[in-house]
């Protein structure tokens, strides 16, 4: 028998059966649906020891690095604390040490915070305001600065927290970071993949985070970024790409622009259309996606429709939230 | 390969090559229904993960595999879509995609035709006959 933590409730798991029967027993309430390890509505999280191998199949490598887990197929072999829900708590404070507008609409937030954060390029944090308003932000830098970590902060009409960050917001005040969160990361177990990043706005930031990973880890195969938004004024960094551009032949940068006039070096339409038409086949790509959710969604399955397989497909989808509930399973700005 | 106790005959599951064959088969067959203006707008607009994991399932229950589904689950998960106008014609251009991806992954065209024949037996609960 095998002793199961979940938040504050302790229960037993007795050596015949399944996590999923144990929490059922208990009646925690707990999403399932097949019982066989295919539908994957019951994935779980350890938050101590390794899961079982079997209870990772099938899962994405980012999951099972994070130790997700379906409970249906799991035979706990050791005692576990569990988690349903990727709900991360806060657990460390920053304070403001740069502020930099990238372009009109979107702030270069950089906080120095107490504690190292264990992050993976491309993860997101929520920041959490002194009066406990929260929202959703990507980290958009590399592991090498696990202190100090950047933001791109783009203004929205009318939100409180991208206005006030933009406004009042001053280099010294401090607020609450949580733990990283988000499967939409880089992983450096497979340096010859060709990679493939779309952004759209301030997507930008947790695919810059992952480009710079990836190129300090020495990742061989090519690595195309298409950055796009509606109107020059939209896009930034365009220097910062081109000269890494310049600095590493694997790396290739499309700045994209969908409305207006188009300047040299800068391809005519939406990110990811211009990224379909450059690129002929995505056998065995990895890529990422973030931004805009109807971008996401439509790319991720034109990357499908073009050899991509699903398990190698990463998104983030922006949402904007609409009033203070903070977003659990996708990054959320406002 | 399955982890199933198998005590004397193999299944159609493990004879066609179990959840190894359920991945290879998932992608190439998703991809086909995507690419078929007859049926993708049933499939498209929705989660592709969970689109995924949903063939995924009815692969496994093509082949006979481990699955727990019932006539019940397979009507109430199809209603909104019988709803939308699913019919017999769409129910034939998925056993289409079943046969031709199933072909090109090289099955036996005997085991293909036990593969059909169970999704077969599924039909009127799909459409809610």
């Amino acid at each position: 028998m095998k002793k199961i933590v979940l938040g504050n409730q302790e229960m037993s798991c007795q050596s015949d059966e399944t996590l999923l029967d144990a929490l059922l027993r208990h009646e925690v309430a707990i999403p399932y649906s097949c019982r066989q390890g295919v539908c994957q509505s019951c994935v779980v999280r350890s938050l101590d020891v390794v899961p079982p191998l079997l209870s990772q199949r099938g899962l994405k490598d980012v999951q099972q690095k994070q130790n997700y887990f379906l409970a249906c197929k799991c035979y706990p072999e050791h005692d576990m604390e569990i988690a349903l829900s990727q709900q991360a708590s806060f657990f460390t404070e920053g304070t403001v040490v740069g502020k930099a507008l990238l372009n009109t609409e979107t702030v270069l937030l950089s906080i120095q915070c107490n504690d190292a954060l264990d992050f993976y390029a491309g993860q997101f944090v929520n920041l959490q305001r002194a009066d406990g308003l929260t929202r959703s932000y990507s980290i958009a830098n590399s592991r090498l600065h696990a202190t100090e970590l950047t933001f791109h902060v783009r203004r929205l009409p009318g939100g409180r927290f991208s206005e006030w960050a933009h406004g009042d917001l001053q280099i010294g005040d401090t607020l609450k970071v949580s733990e990283p969160q988000g499967l939409c990361f880089y992983l450096p177990d497979r340096p010859e993949q060709n990679m493939l990043l779309i952004g759209t706005g301030s997507g930008l930031a947790p695919l810059a985070g992952i480009i710079s990973e990836a190129l300090q880890q020495g990742h061989t195969g090519d690595i195309y970024l298409f950055h796009g938004s509606r109107d020059r004024e939209g896009l930034y960094w365009i220097e910062e790409m081109q000269a890494l551009q310049q600095q590493y032949s694997n790396f290739h940068y499309t700045p994209c622009i969908s409305n207006g006039l188009v300047p040299d070096g800068f391809a005519q339409g939406r990110a990811n259309d211009v990224a379909m038409q450059a690129l002929p086949k995505l056998n065995a790509w990895r890529v990422y996606l973030c931004g805009h959710p109807d971008m996401v969604n439509q790319t991720k399955i034109q990357a499908f429709l073009k050899g991509a397989s699903s398990i190698d497909i990463y998104s983030d989808a922006f949402h904007v939230t609409p009033d203070l509930t903070p977003s659990s399973a996708t990054t959320t700005i406002s | 390969m399955s982890e199933e106790a198998t005590p004397t005959k193999a299944t159609l599951y493990e004879r066609i090559g179990g959840e190894a064959a359920v991945n290879a088969a998932v992608e190439l067959f998703y991809r086909k229904v995507l690419s078929d203006h007859r049926i993708n707008r049933f499939f498209a607009n929705t989660n592709m993960d969970e689109q995924i994991a949903k063939q995924k399932a009815f692969f496994t229950m093509a082949f006979g595999g481990p699955n727990t589904y019932t006539g019940t689950d397979m009507r109430n998960a199809h209603a909104a879509l019988v709803k939308r106008g699913l019919d017999d014609s769409h129910f034939d251009a998925v056993m289409e995609h079943l046969g031709a991806t199933l072909q090109e992954l090289n099955v036996p065209a005997d085991l293909i035709g036990e593969a059909a024949a169970i999704a077969e037996s599924v039909r009127n609960d799909i459409l809610g006959k």
